[in-house]
């Protein structure tokens, strides 16, 4: 447990000061600072996308971390080591992912706040979409981890990351957007649905592509 | 991640074949090993060296024939796997935790391999021989029982060399088992020493 704990930490460590961190963050406001200068100052008008749009800016926030994830463990020999001390590649994908949920799900989750003040979103549609994006974002945080295992090593990892990773999140930027409306109850029991589903998932897809990848 | 095995390590390798990227890499190849063992790998490049190493760190799978070990393995080959932007001492110490080995274990290995000196320096600093070093360090903490060194003397300087055998030594002499895969001739005595052939490539 003291060694599972470690792992989560070095994740976390790494993702500070690797920068892996802000990159995030500073992508996913960036984009909800751009936001109205493209709508013009339409208070009704940001209120109704502001929150989709943080919805694929937290999307596509995913993929930046994912080169860092797994290639640089694998080429320095981290990973093997860890399979030769008897760690499943289940449990370290799972170390990851909960590594992942500190170092890019919280962040992001924080800086909602913050960008939902840049568009200006209502503040009762502020709780529905930090709610929302609670529940996506540990699954996203899956998905990351696994999409770097599986691309981790091929050229073009971040194109082919892209392509893998949209038709995946379709569902949760649904019902996602879904929980949005004026009547967000149903959309939200789906998302937590399909959200839990991928989480509960991704550790035994990402165990698989670091196997398959280990040579 | 496992405790330290009551029983004496050993490896057994039993008539193992290993395919690699559609190329025969290893064939027929039989290896025994009991406490106390130096075993030296020799052979020319691409002779199946590291794949040895690490079909016994149960990285890989053999095509046929069956791998039997006892014991805690650790193992120092190319990759150093030590965080580069960490002090040595603190990339060392996350192996450490990983083992559950103590601080002393480290500072002894520390010790050992002339690091304490380094101990404060970011990993991404040290120059090749230093890294070679560090990575010893790494398995000398892990207190394993046996112990799979990949060219193990490359980039080292002679006084680390000597550190090196001497570590060796010592570890068969408490039992330990060492595989060492080096293009030299052994310095120290060794029980066996393996001369790995290329195979004939009739795949």
């Amino acid at each position: 447990m003291k060694a599972f704990a470690a792992l989560v930490a070095r994740e976390v460590r790494l993702a500070w000061t690797g920068g892996g961190l802000w990159l995030p963050v500073v992508f996913y406001l960036a984009v909800a600072t751009l936001f109205p200068f493209v709508t013009g100052p339409d208070k009704a008008l940001l209120a109704r996308t502001g929150g989709g749009i943080l919805w694929i800016a937290a999307l596509l926030a995913t993929l930046l971390p994912i080169e860092r994830l797994i290639l640089p463990d694998r080429q320095a020999g981290i990973l093997d080591q860890l399979a030769l001390r008897g760690w499943s590649d289940e449990l370290v994908a799972t170390a990851k992912i909960i590594g992942q949920i500190f170092a890019f799900a919280l962040p992001l989750l924080l800086a909602t706040v913050v960008g939902s003040a840049l568009i200006g979103l209502p503040e009762a549609q502020l709780g529905t979409l930090m709610l929302g994006l609670a529940l996506a974002l540990p699954a996203l945080s899956g998905l990351s981890v696994t999409i770097a295992a599986l691309t981790a090593g091929l050229s073009g990892a971040s194109a082919l990351g892209g392509l893998l990773l949209v038709p995946i999140t379709i569902p949760l930027l649904i019902f996602g957007a879904g929980t949005l409306s004026e009547n967000p109850g149903n959309a939200m029991q789906l998302l937590a649905a399909t959200a839990l589903a991928i989480t509960a998932l991704s550790p035994f897809a990402a165990g698989a592509a670091l196997r398959a990848g280990r040579t | 991640m496992s405790s330290r095995q009551a029983s004496l390590p050993s490896i057994s390798v039993d008539n193992v074949a290993v395919i690699r990227g559609n190329r025969l890499v290893l064939r027929g190849l039989t290896v025994a090993a009991r406490s106390g063992d130096i075993i030296w790998v020799r052979g020319a490049n691409g002779c199946g060296k590291s794949t040895l190493l690490r079909l016994i760190a149960g990285l890989l799978h053999a095509t046929a024939g069956s791998i039997k070990t006892e014991g805690r393995i650790a193992l120092a080959d190319e990759n150093l796997a030590l965080d580069a932007n960490l002090t040595v001492a603190k990339a060392l110490m996350f192996w450490a935790d990983m083992d559950g080995a103590s601080g002393d274990a480290r500072s002894a290995a520390l010790a050992d391999m002339d690091l304490q000196a380094l101990a404060q320096v970011p990993v991404r600093f040290l120059s090749t021989g230093q890294r070679k070093r560090a990575s010893i360090a790494r398995v000398l903490a892990s207190k394993a029982d046996i112990w799979l060194l990949d060219e193990p003397y490359n980039g080292l300087d002679s006084a680390s060399c000597v550190r090196l055998d001497q570590a060796i030594t010592t570890h068969a002499a408490n039992g330990g088992i060492v595989l060492v895969a080096a293009h030299q001739p052994p310095s120290i005595n060794v029980a066996h020493s393996l001369i790995l052939d290329r195979p004939e490539a009739d795949v």
